[in-house]
């Protein structure tokens, strides 16, 4: 059974039929990557999920969790049940420090896994007293990932990583990602498709409000013929 | 030199009841966007709860550990009618500002008539400790002690608010959904918790200003806690949505300024600082420390 079900989800805001009937699933294990050009609403799907959609937003469909439906809960319920996210600009809290982010996103009465934090990013443990506005781009991000893995969860709902980063930076980014994926399942939005080769099995892609691909990842990113009709990149680029 | 030293203490003293107007203000602003004109209400019901309690609570007077008992139960009449705003009126209008704008400004005019109807209209003599009364002399100046009183009880009240914010969860998350609310509910945190917190802290503030304001002034009256509100606004936007150390440093400036050009200039003060609003709008429209809660 997939750990997320999402059935004919339909997103309209200010007037912009933006999802139209979105239908996937999300493996128990590995990354599920969710692609499509910019301006699909591949952010607008994760935020459905999340119930993070602006306040006028008409929002239909289904959206089950392990098998239970979760349309319309509140986030915060949603982020204890174990739905952990990394939005796409990271979240970060710039005027607190990099502690107090990380303790903002412990929860009471739980057991934050510190150890495995700062295992993955030790650089967040040396930072910690610095203010997470003065992080470069990459800090900013192991710091965001950093957050979600305090805790655990059943599913990570993960929106463009790479975004911005230096090519280097990417590579540490991927690679902290890949160790996460061995533990707990991931949705992965990502834009650079060779992060997406080297992390994901199966993938969806979204065009027109649409799903238009589901199946292997590598299937996808193979074919490039296919690949550039639904991405408009060839393979190895960014979508 | 006295003169300077007067004035100096007695715009610290205003900018003292300014800051703690706006210190709720700016907390409620930055964390739940809300706009709240009803916030003279609960200054006003702390003058009119210190003013009451003086007279008919037990333990309580005018004078001594009695006025301070009278305070308290001042404040904690503001704390509680602000938290009942929020649970009752706010909570369910969040998100949707024009709804929010019209019920504050309705409570705040329902607040005042309510006043009217049961004390009259005409000012109330207030309640005043002798010492408050009697003048130190410093650097020359002899300044009145309730001056003392209002710095101290400011500077008191925002040492505590910082400490709170610095130090406690609570704190950590008024400071974090001041920055980004959306981001701290992603994180597993109902925020909704916090405002109405974050409301009775300000009722509490407002409060003791309308209780302390009441010294100053030496009789309240029911608008009173509008012409207040005003000013709060105005620090609120100068200092910075959502800072209390910004609405510090901008009671401050405010209530210096004023002291200043009105005794040099008489009635241009509160001109002033109208133009010093515009000033920091055109120049620095963020405030003096943007939208941050502590700094």
């Amino acid at each position: 059974m997939n750990i997320l079900e999402i059935g004919e989800l339909s997103v309209r805001i200010a007037g912009s039929h933006i999802l139209q009937g979105v239908t996937f699933g999300v493996a128990p294990h590995g990354v599920t990557a969710l692609l499509g050009r910019n301006g699909v609403g591949k952010t607008t799907t994760l935020k459905a999920v999340l119930g993070l959609l602006p306040p006028k937003a008409e929002l239909a469909g289904d959206v089950r969790l392990a098998g239970a439906p979760i349309t319309r809960q509140p986030t915060h319920r949603l982020v204890r049940d174990g739905l952990g996210y990394v939005p796409e600009d990271r979240g970060v809290f710039g005027g607190l420090t990099v502690a107090e982010n990380l303790r903002l996103a412990e929860r009471p009465g739980g057991d934050p896994d510190y150890n495995r934090v700062y295992g993955l990013f030790p650089e967040l443990h040396r930072r910690g007293r610095q203010r997470a506005g003065t992080l470069s781009g990459g800090q900013q991000q192991m710091l965001a990932i950093g957050r979600v893995l305090l805790n655990p969860n059943r599913l990570l709902l993960i929106d463009e990583p790479t975004k911005g980063l230096a090519p280097k930076v990417v590579s540490e980014v991927a690679a902290a990602l890949h160790a996460v994926a061995q533990v707990v399942p991931m949705l992965l939005v990502e834009q650079n498709l060779a992060v997406v080769r080297r992390l994901a099995q199966d993938a969806v892609v979204i065009a027109n409000g649409r799903v238009a691909y589901t199946g292997r990842a590598n299937d996808l990113l193979d074919y490039t013929e296919k690949t550039k009709a639904l991405l408009g990149v060839g393979k190895g680029e960014h979508a | 030199m006295s003169t300077v030293v007067l004035l100096t203490l007695t715009g610290l003293g205003l900018a003292a009841l300014y800051f703690l107007v706006a210190s709720g203000l700016a907390l409620v602003f930055g964390l739940a966007d809300v706009l709240n004109f009803a916030h003279g209400l609960f200054l006003s019901v702390g003058a009119y709860g210190t003013w009451w309690a003086s007279d008919h609570l037990p333990g309580a007077g005018p004078s001594g550990w009695g006025f301070v008992l009278a305070v308290v139960f001042g404040v904690v009449c503001g704390t509680v009618v602000a938290a009942l705003v929020e649970l009752v009126l706010i909570r369910p209008l969040y998100r949707r500002t024009i709804e929010q704008v019209l019920v504050t400004v309705g409570l705040s005019l329902a607040g005042v008539a309510l006043l009217q109807a049961s004390w009259g209209s005409d000012p109330k003599p207030y309640p005043r400790p002798q010492w408050t009364q009697q003048l130190t002399s410093i650097a020359g100046a002899r300044v009145p002690n309730d001056r003392f009183l209002l710095i101290g009880a400011a500077v008191a009240v925002l040492a505590g608010l910082l400490a709170f914010l610095k130090y406690t969860r609570i704190g950590l998350v008024i400071r974090a959904g001041v920055e980004d609310r959306s981001m701290v509910t992603a994180l597993g945190i109902d925020v909704r918790r916090a405002f109405t917190l974050v409301f009775a802290i300000g009722g509490a503030a407002a409060a003791l200003a309308g209780a302390l304001g009441g010294v100053y002034a030496g009789s309240i009256s029911p608008t009173g806690g509008s012409s207040l509100l005003i000013f709060g606004f105005i620090v609120v936007v100068i200092g910075g949505m959502g800072s209390v150390t910004g609405a510090a440093y901008a009671a401050v400036a405010v209530g210096l300024l004023q002291q200043f050009v009105n005794y040099n200039w008489s009635g241009l003060g509160d001109i002033c600082v109208v133009a010093l609003l515009a000033v920091v709008l055109l120049v620095r429209p963020q405030g003096i420390t943007g939208k941050v809660a502590t700094s």
